[in-house]
């Protein structure tokens, strides 16, 4: 049964790898965002050095981790959301669930595969191209750049996680637009991504950052800037999991309750 | 509003050698069609129209949010106010927004040269252009409209300009134009799609990306980017040379002060770019092999 799930998940690796020219184009464009955003942050942190406890350099390498990240964890769309929504919206999801493999296991394990592809493909070469340019901090060391991963492997389970949930939706609604359009608003926002959570203010600061989008982008963040330490770093990790585990449940509860009761579409 | 007199159509309107007469006309009518269905279409169901519409709203207003949180830490940014920003949030974002509904469709072209669902298009006796540009017309990004008004006039109650009647001009003209100045770049980036169908996100950079460069004061920006954008991708004439204008701000990158007025003809000139770079994108298409 594993064999089968590393099969789908290297299937996703090589669908998307397929699509050079699309790969090149998402670099240039992360490189242009990642550009502009680096500027309103040097204007930010000039006028505020050490705002939110990031030094300048932290801010730097914060905005192109954001670029990086941005496919990889899914923070506007998951990348296989429409795909899964058109499924339940024609019907061939009855053709799905009659497969003798799990169904959110096998889009997780597709999912995967995409955002390692996405890690290699289009969060290096934006990462090298700012810090080139801004020459912004890097982690401490090797350790530094592992832990770093296992943050970015736990964030992009919990976007994935959550967009199966917004997916699932699909089976009610049918047209999962105005969903994913409400989701898309919270990934974008409560990830990070227009600014860095720990310079939202007071409540909205506390309650951004207990989110399930903090876990996209600011926690792995964090962890490379190396904000967490022995302890500390175990706790990230247990926030991020916890959430990947709450939402995955919920992901699948979901399901329960549409192939339970749903009738699927279809003539 | 002009009524097109002319009924008959012209067969094969778009790529049909040489601009002829009407075809503008041809292309406007058309496009009204388009659009117009699908306006039908999608009120029908007016109440799931009205929450996406107040949706986009609020996904672009959060956007600005980010803004509203930035300016909570600092007094200014660059050397401009809130309200300074405010103006070039509002100016960029109805121009682009503008732009996005009207032309917003152009981008999923790719996908319809790779599939070779473009021949459908191509078969039908009405402009290309205009068809695609209609397709699948999203009244709810009007959403996105609202809201950089909505800033804009925001921005108008705040700041202390002391306003000429030639400012008060300027404004209105300088959102129009930069409205046809990213409606122009979205055309190229769909011209370029003839060869390179996966390239749409390229687009983005300088459409999205541009949209969210403008929002902020050029002051910030590294000053060979700024020439870019003056003098390579003329954005800067969407809204960073009027407004500077109008906040009485020396206007970035040596341009003369004459250049915050110069919007409607750059504009021009990028249709004009534009409309050659689609007549070269349409001659290269060949449909799919199979």
């Amino acid at each position: 049964m594993l064999r089968l799930y590393a099969t789908v998940a290297a299937g996703g690796f090589r669908r998307h790898a397929t699509y050079r020219v699309a790969t090149a184009a998402g670099v240039f464009t992360n490189s242009v965002f990642g550009v502009v955003l680096s500027y309103t942050y040097i204007a930010l942190w000039d006028e505020r050095p050490h705002l939110g406890g990031y030094s300048m350099d932290d801010a730097l390498a914060y905005v192109w981790i954001g670029q990086a990240l941005l496919t990889v964890c899914g923070m506007m769309g998951g990348g296989f959301e429409n795909e899964l929504i058109e499924r339940i919206r024609t019907g061939d999801i009855a053709v799905d669930l009659y497969r003798p493999a799990d169904l959110q296991t096998w889009w997780f394990s597709a999912d995967l595969g995409r955002s390692a592809y996405q890690l290699l493909g289009r969060g290096v070469a934006p990462m090298a191209v700012g810090w080139l340019a801004f020459r912004f901090t890097l982690p401490a060391g090797p350790g530094s750049w592992l832990a770093f991963l296992v943050a970015v492997t736990l964030g992009s389970t919990v976007g994935f996680a959550l967009w199966y949930v917004v997916a699932m939706s699909a089976f009610w609604l049918l047209d999962g637009q105005g969903v994913v359009q409400v989701a898309w608003l919270g990934g974008l926002f409560f990830s990070g991504m227009l600014l860095p959570l720990n310079v939202f203010p007071g409540a909205l600061g506390e309650v951004a950052r207990a989110l399930p989008w903090a876990s996209l982008l600011q926690v792995p963040a964090d962890v490379y800037l190396g904000k967490y330490q022995g302890w500390g770093l175990a706790g990230a990790y247990a926030f991020q999991g916890g959430w990947a585990l709450v939402l995955l449940a919920a992901g699948r509860a979901v399901q329960a309750a549409a192939t339970r009761k749903v009738v699927v579409q279809g003539g | 509003m002009a009524e097109v007199t002319r009924t008959r159509v012209r067969p094969g309107g778009a790529y049909g050698p040489g601009p002829a007469p009407g075809a503008l006309g041809d292309s406007w009518r058309t496009y009204r069609m388009i659009v117009g269905m699908w306006i039908r279409s999608t009120t029908t169901y007016r109440a799931s129209f009205l929450i996406t519409l107040f949706t986009n709203f609020c996904v672009t207003f959060f956007d600005f949010v980010a803004i509203l949180l930035m300016f909570g830490q600092v007094k200014g940014l660059g050397g401009f106010t809130f309200a300074e920003v405010a103006l070039l949030y509002g100016t960029a974002g109805t121009a682009f927004g503008i732009a996005d509904l009207t032309m917003g469709s152009l981008q999923r072209m790719g996908t319809r040269v790779r599939d070779g669902s473009l021949d459908t298009f191509l078969m039908r006796p009405a402009p290309l252009l205009a068809q695609i540009a209609g397709d699948k017309f999203a009244l709810k990004r009007f959403g996105r409209v609202a809201q950089g008004l909505f800033v804009l006039i925001w921005s108008l109650c705040l700041l202390d300009v002391a306003w000429t009647p030639l400012k008060v001009l300027l404004l209105p003209v300088a959102v129009v134009s930069g409205a046809v100045i990213f409606g122009a770049v979205m055309v190229v980036g769909a011209s370029a799609l003839f060869w390179i169908q996966d390239a749409a996100e390229v687009t983005n950079s300088f459409t999205y990306g541009g949209n969210t460069l403008l929002q902020y004061p050029p002051t910030i920006f590294a000053q060979d980017l700024v020439r870019g954008v003056v003098y390579v991708v003329p954005l800067a004439f969407v809204n960073w040379l009027p407004a500077l204008y109008v906040l009485d701000r020396p206007a970035p990158a040596g341009v003369p002060e004459w250049a915050a007025f110069a919007s409607p003809l750059v504009a021009a000139v990028c249709c004009g770019v534009a409309g050659l770079a689609w007549r070269a994108g349409v001659r290269a298409y060949r449909s799919t092999g199979s």
